[in-house]
């Protein structure tokens, strides 16, 4: 064995204000599943079993796992979304013919990227270089240098593929920290550390859970007049983090009378973070079942009432919409999955033990582009070498930045050489928020048309110029965001509840789809996790000590192959020249933004049974 | 305090020295430097570390490296000699099987060992007991129900299925696909 580092010996941090990256600090233990020591030795086995070895003394002090809405501690979060408030929502509810007042709840959903999160650090002097797994190397290095006491040209990362991440690559987590204060301990070595499967429910970040109460009122004829939206998510005392379920309530319908409220209950638990389209993903759950109850209770088709409530300007901001097609994207899912042969009637349809269900659910996301990406072009050899410090999680930036710089030379993609993941290449936004390609391909066309001016047509060998991805001017003007529909079927066996999801239809309206083939599979690949949310997904908190006791693959249930039938996805063929250059909008969220509340409104249609807490379990459908 | 143990990897003679503890996933990457299983969970949970173990698809992580001493161990590299590809990576490319790829060695030794295992008439849960024996053939229900074991977080099952059907339809009834 080579060392044991704890609190006692671990480099002193110039700031320890991130609760969650500031580790090795002191005595203080936040959470369960915190990092409190390390053991470095030359082998894997060896250090596993060292770790196993050492002995830690604990006082007990009074902690709170438990998360509950009406906690007495639930209070606003810091920096988190107004609130709004509008009219008179309490006059209005009252006046209202129709009102349905419901309360639905997301659970603990963990990323669990197939690869885990791994770092090679190496300090050389006061340089640190980190090899690592990260959607956005110059973010972690802005967010990890100051910590560290050093100045970000002192910390190298370097990132070129990356297994996965839906979001918790996004930001560096304590196991980055970990690796380079190890390595610290033993300069000039190169120290490893790879998170285990378990360790990851605990270090990596996860979806918090949220309680979301809404309260609508409306006329006879579905129109809305009072839409009250109350969530509550889960967070750290350690760090916080709001999963702000109420973001797509603020714009998706009208309604005059409106308040909506974004709460959050800090616990004794890990430190939370973002999930694939952190916010919305939640949000549509809570908001899409409700709307399929209210379409039930006025009697009126699901896509009707949508329509019936389809605003003129965003509610959020009163600005206008930019390319808001919506309506579109469910009346030609609608043709497209054949909705109307439905008899909306619930528990009409049995086949063979099987009750039989169809359900709808709207989708959307913030279509926005981050300033501050820059690109390099350099001709070297022929060949025109593109550098971007970009990330490919398995959304295609090797192959789609390729082809943005290709086309905006106007040469064969194989005379680009692409360079992405390392900070060593200019500056790069994250891959985080549907906001990459946009971002990066902005930064690559400007470069490229820089590059033409400066040099021509015929440049010669050496030639170089750089552009930079600007504001969008058109964001503050324009409520931009991407919407979609999403068509579900079930089948929920009648004596044993079990629920399966015979096949699925995503309609989607995101912009010019830059590389139709890797679009698909982002796709297809959100609406495979929202499989998981609606029917898999759940971490168990274990209000005792705050882990998550099903804290491995084998008891945190994900789809596998036999879960997924049938899913087609298609989008509507348009462009949006108000996103940017490149027209397109991101597209790696809004595949699962919805699906679950699609599914679960199937379920209630094929059984009668509304349940309103995810996931669903056969149990749910069983007679009581 | 190591063990001696012999192993064919991918066609290459290996003899190593193993800690008694080591994997054969940790001997294939941390030994010898053959990156292509991956590690998704190290407890036999996720299938991204599957390996053929003398034509036998298996979890690498499972299987401690001394107990297989003389075993022929055939990565997703070694079933593309030279990188000549095999027609399941061909057919996982053209059907885009895979989105970061982490799980896709696993998924293409584990489409190798499936298909030899219903080529050899071998049934699975959703077999119909009246089949008369001789290769199942491999409906949607059955590559779904047989790829199982590999967990794809990236979602790409759709289009995993499709690229086992191609890939078997290219070779039928001979479970060489993955040759
Ligand atoms: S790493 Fe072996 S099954 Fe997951
Ligand atoms: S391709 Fe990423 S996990 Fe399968």
């Amino acid at each position: 064995m080579a060392l044991v580092l704890t609190h006692e010996d671990a480099l002193r941090l110039a700031d320890t204000e991130d609760g969650e990256l500031a580790i090795l600090q002191d005595e203080g233990i936040g959470f369960r599943g915190q990092y409190l020591g390390a053991v470095l030795a030359e082998t894997p086995e060896t250090a596993r079993h060292g770790a196993d070895l050492v002995e830690i003394t604990t006082d007990v002090a009074p902690h709170d796992a438990h998360f509950r809405h009406d906690h007495p501690q639930v209070r606003e979060a810091e920096g988190g979304a107004d609130d709004v408030e509008t009219g008179d929502v309490e006059a209005a509810l009252a006046a209202a013919e129709i009102v349905v007042d419901q309360r639905y709840s997301t659970p603990l959903e963990h990323n669990n990227p197939m690869e885990p999160h791994t770092t090679i650090a190496r300090w050389d002097g006061e340089e640190l270089t980190l090899w690592t797994s990260t959607q956005g190397v110059h973010p972690a290095r802005q967010a990890l240098a100051p910590i560290l006491g050093i100045e970000p040209e002192q910390l190298r990362i370097i990132s070129p593929h990356v297994g996965g991440g839906f979001g918790s690559k996004g930001v560096p987590h304590a196991d980055m920290m970990l690796t380079a204060l190890a390595a610290r301990a033993v300069p000039g070595r190169t120290v490893k550390y790879a998170v285990s499967r378990q360790h990851m429910f605990a270090i990596t970040g996860y979806r918090p859970a949220t309680s979301q109460h809404f309260r609508i009122g409306a006329g006879p004829d579905g129109t809305i007049t009072a839409f009250v939206l109350e969530a509550v998510s889960s967070s750290s005392h350690t760090k916080e983090f709001p999963e702000e379920a109420i973001k797509p309530s603020r714009q998706m319908y009208a309604g005059e009378h409106r308040r909506i409220t974004q709460r959050l209950l800090p616990l004794d638990i890990a430190v939370p973070s973002w999930m694939r389209a952190p916010g919305e993903a939640s949000g549509m759950v809570g908001l899409e079942m409700v709307m399929d109850e209210l379409a039930e209770a006025c009697g009126l088709d699901p896509i009707e009432l949508r329509a019936r409530n389809e605003p003129v300007l965003d509610p959020d901001t009163g600005l206008p919409f930019n390319q808001r097609r919506l309506l579109d994207c469910l009346r030609e899912g609608a043709e497209r999955f054949g909705w109307a042969e439905r008899d909306p009637r619930p528990r009409a349809r049995r086949e063979g033990g099987w009750l039989i269900g169809t359900g709808v659910a709207s989708a959307t996301y913030p279509a926005s582009r981050q300033p501050g990406s820059q690109a390099r072009i350099r001709l070297t050899a022929g060949s025109y070498e593109v550098g971007i410090g970009a990330a490919d999680l398995g959304t295609g930036t090797w192959t789609a930045l390729t082809q943005v710089a290709a086309d905006a030379l106007e040469v064969d993609p194989e005379q680009i050489t692409l360079q992405i993941g390392d900070t060593s290449l200019p500056n790069a936004t994250v891959a985080g928020g549907s906001t990459g390609l946009a971002s990066w391909g902005t930064a690559v066309m400007a470069a490229a048309q820089t590059f033409r001016r400066e040099h021509g047509r015929a440049p010669s060998d050496g030639a170089e110029s750089t552009g930079e991805a600007e504001e969008n001017p058109a964001e503050e003007e324009l409520a931009m965001h991407s919407y979609g529909a999403h068509f579900a079927q079930v089948s929920v066996q009648e004596t044993t509840g079990e629920i399966r999801v015979d096949r699925m239809l995503g309609m989607f309206s995101a912009g010019r789809i830059i590389n139709p083939r890797t679009a698909r599979s982002q796709f297809l690949g959100g609406m495979t996790m929202g499989v998981g949310m609606a029917l898999h997904e759940k971490g168990e908190l274990d209000p005792r000590f705050g882990h998550v006791v099903n804290h491995d693959l084998a008891e945190y249930h994900v789809p596998v192959n036999a879960d997924i039938r049938s899913l087609e996805v298609h989008w509507l063929d348009e462009e949006d020249p108000q996103a940017g250059p490149l027209g397109a909008r991101g597209i790696g969220e809004i595949g699962i933004v919805g699906a679950a509340a699609a599914i679960a409104n199937a379920a209630h249609h094929a059984t009668g049974v509304r349940v309103r807490d995810l996931p669903l379990f056969g149990s749910d459908f069983l007679p009581r | 305090m190591g063990h001696p143990v012999h192993l064919v990897i991918d066609g290459q003679q290996h003899d190593l020295i193993v800690d008694a503890r080591t994997t054969l996933l940790d001997a294939l990457r941390d030994h010898l430097g053959n990156m292509s299983p991956k590690k998704g969970c190290d407890h036999g949970q996720c299938g991204a570390c599957t390996v053929l173990v003398d034509g036998r698809r298996l979890n690498s992580c499972l299987l401690l490296a001394v107990s297989l001493d003389g075993a022929e161990v055939l990565t997703s590299e070694g079933l593309a000699p030279d990188g000549e590809l095999s027609d399941l990576h061909q057919a996982f490319l053209e059907q885009d099987a895979f989105q970061c790829g982490y799980c896709t060695p696993g998924q293409i030794c584990s489409a190798a060992g499936m298909l030899r295992e219903a080529a050899d008439g071998r049934p699975s849960v959703v077999t119909e007991d009246t089949d008369p024996g001789g290769p199942v053939e491999l409906t949607e229900d059955e590559i779904r129900e047989r790829m199982s074991g590999n967990l794809c977080r990236c979602g790409a099952y759709v289009n995993i299925v499709a690229a086992v059907q191609q890939a078997a339809a290219a070779q039928p009834g001979t479970g060489e696909a993955g040759r």
